[in-house]
């Protein structure tokens, strides 16, 4: 075998190497699954940044000149000129609900994003110490976070926002409190798996800090699996704060925020069924892009994590 | 096998203390004083010193704990502040619902997602495996009480006056009603766990119609817990629809499926015997977490339907400041929900005997 053979090798691993996450994007971007993912979620981002230019109306303000509840009126199927146009109708406090489901995307990703940023760092943290310090402190810790678990989240959800009184700002609180258990988890099992590997002792023995050897060396193998539980979890935070602004204990009126906008409306889906459909329409479609992406990002990233 | 219980019930121990330590703390975090909180406009001095003494508030925190633990283990769950209800008769009224809901719709999804997922599985690429991983999809991402309100929309106006009507709210209809069976039995002087349980049974329609032989409130009662159950179901039908088509794809590729194939078994037998058998393990997994996510829709699902269960008490409670109430509630639903694992564990050591020997 030439020497010049074996450098080609070489080198074409070395480029390999450069740049794993551009590989990993590559192989994102053909997975079916996620493509779809990732168009409905872009669209929605530019729904949400630019909802006062999309949206016709105010999304607060009622219309004086509409009738309250009216059916959807599109003038290019067929709706008479003469009337104002609302692509999804009018809701029961007169508000176009076109205008309102636009700017709920707005919220829909904030309360996704924020939740799961603190469920994040919060779990994150927790799982690290637990994993990294061990001992007793592993197992108070864990143990804690089991008896969070043994409750079925909606509902420990909803006891929490008894405790803080209802409200969007608290129900977010909740749902991330709840959600903590899983990230602390995901990132433990990371640190555990390398924390007595030869490559951390090294890093130790050259005198690198506890910190150091935890932040440089340890938790970026908890990366992955919170990438794709976090896509996953926004998903769900998204599908819980609906659930409990429905109930009417998360976001509350003007806001217009789609679990809430179908609370309201829960009572006239026999009359008017369309203020009920639009909006639990918006979530699922939302809801559904973050599980497609977190599909996607778990069947390229870690094939190993498959039927988690 | 035994030796397995019992080592899994030990384990039960601590997450036990703690559920009943968040409990208890839950209703000590409400910010301000309690008595200023739960009597309102009402509270004065006086008021709120004979409040204080009649709750006990003004011994120490361990005592605290201490008389409320002892308390639950007599039954006791405190009464309620806005009728003064006991609240363990609230839970005896209202429990059933939200359990035959969550059975109702545990049996929905687990049948129809596990037989789905065959079908996808044997029959990989085709139309039905498209139509159930698209399904899965779906599924997963509906909010239960968007399809609740939907499935009251088509099956109660839409197909009104056809055969398919259901009946979209309420537990049963006007004029069936339960008949305590403490009345029925005449058993009126039970008191404690036997009172709780006899009122628990009683409350439950359905069983309460096969005890008395009332075939009719039996029948009722399950036409209206279809579309609900329908609803909270979808979500774990989708996950297990799913779970089960891959778990039963990776063990059709294993070397014993192909040898009981080459010893000229029928494909029934294969599959039935050897396949889903080996396949089942991850599945019956995946049905027992599903039970927080039933529970949870069961909960969300009460409102839309108009069922008294405990969901619908539970928000009432909430909006009201009934503490003693929600903590009565979360007490109950997470002892249902430790011990539903605890089965699913015990019933994957007898599916599978390795497990036992960990």
């Amino acid at each position: 075998m030439s020497d010049e053979f074996e450098a080609t090798i070489e080198a074409k691993s070395l480029l390999k190497q450069q740049n794993p996450a551009v590989e990993a994007l590559r192989r994102l971007l053909r997975h079916r699954s996620a493509q779809l993912g990732l168009f409905i979620i872009f669209v929605l981002v530019v729904l949400a940044i630019f909802a006062e230019q999309i949206a016709p109306y105010d999304p607060i303000k009622p219309i004086k000149t509409a009738k309250r509840r009216d059916v959807p009126c599109i003038h290019l199927l067929g709706c008479p000129a003469d009337q104002e146009e609302h692509i999804m109708g009018v809701d029961g406090n007169s508000r176009d609900l076109f205008s309102r489901i636009i700017y709920g995307s707005r919220l829909s990703l904030q309360i996704g994003l924020t939740t799961i940023t603190f469920a994040i760092l919060v779990g994150g943290l927790l799982g690290a110490v637990a994993g990294f310090v061990g001992g007793w402190l592993d197992d108070v810790i864990m143990r804690s976070l089991d008896v969070l678990m043994a409750f079925p989240s909606l509902l420990l959800a909803i006891a929490i926002v008894s405790i803080f009184g209802p409200g969007l700002r608290n129900a977010l609180l909740a749902i991330a409190i709840v959600q903590i258990p899983v990230y602390a988890r995901v990132v433990r099992a990371g640190v555990l798996s390398v924390r007595e590997l030869d490559y951390v002792t090294a890093s130790r023995s050259m005198g690198a800090s506890e910190l150091r050897v935890l932040f440089t060396r340890v938790l970026p193998n908890a990366l992955t699996p919170l990438i794709v539980q976090g896509t996953l979890g926004i998903a769900t935070a998204i599908l819980s704060a609906a659930a409990l602004s429905f109930l009417g204990l998360g976001a509350e009126f003007p806001t217009p925020e789609w679990g809430l906008m179908l609370g309201e409306e829960r009572n006239s889906v026999f009359n008017a069924p369309h203020l009920v459909f639009f909006p639990g329409f918006a979530i699922m479609l939302t809801v559904l892009s973050f599980n497609l992406l977190g599909d996607g990002l778990r069947d390229t990233l870690d094939p190993r994590l498959r039927g988690l | 096998m035994l030796q397995y219980i019992a080592r899994r019930l030990l384990m039960l121990l601590p997450v036990m203390i703690g559920i009943l330590l968040v409990t208890f703390i839950i209703v000590r975090l409400i910010p301000g004083d309690p008595c200023y909180t739960m009597l309102g406009e009402k509270a004065t001095p006086e008021k709120c010193n004979l409040f204080k003494e009649r709750y006990g508030l003004n011994d120490s925190i361990p005592v605290q704990f201490l008389r409320y633990v002892q308390n639950l283990a007599q039954g006791d769950l405190g009464e309620s502040i806005r009728d003064r209800r006991p609240i363990a008769d609230v839970v005896a009224e209202r429990l059933p619902m939200t359990i035959e809901l969550t059975i109702m719709a545990m049996i929905f999804a687990s049948v129809v997602g596990v037989l789905m997922g065959v079908m996808a599985a044997l029959k990989r690429n085709s139309f039905a495996d498209l139509f159930t991983m698209l399904v899965a999809n779906v599924g997963v991402s509906m909010p239960v009480f968007w399809l609740g309100l939907l499935l009251a929309y088509v099956f109660a106006l839409v197909l009104k006056g056809t055969p398919f009507y259901l009946p979209p709210s309420s537990r049963l209809s006007a004029g069936l009603s339960i008949v305590p069976l403490a009345d029925y039995w005449g058993i009126q002087n039970a008191t404690g766990m036997g009172k709780f349980l006899l009122d628990l049974i009683s409350n439950s329609a359905i069983l309460n119609g096969l005890l008395r032989g009332d075939m009719q409130l039996v029948l009722d009662a399950l036409r209206h817990l279809i579309l609900p159950s329908f609803a909270v179901g979808t979500i774990s039908l989708a996950v297990i629809a799913r779970m089960t088509r891959s778990s039963l794809l990776e063990v059709l590729g294993q070397d014993y499926v192909r040898t009981a194939r080459a010893k000229g078994l029928t494909q029934r037998v294969v599959i039935t015997k050897h396949a889903l058998r080996n396949a089942l393990i991850p599945i019956v997994t995946i049905i027992g977490i599903q039970t927080g996510q039933l529970l949870s829709g069961a909960v969300l699902t009460e409102t839309i339907f108009s069922l008294p269960g405990v969901g619908s008490r539970m928000v009432e409670a909430i909006l009201s400041r009934d503490y003693p109430v929600v903590q009565g509630f979360a007490v109950v639903v997470a002892l249902i929900f430790v011990f539903t694992n605890l089965i699913v564990d015990i019933s994957y050591a007898y599916l599978d005997p390795r497990i036992r020997l960990d």
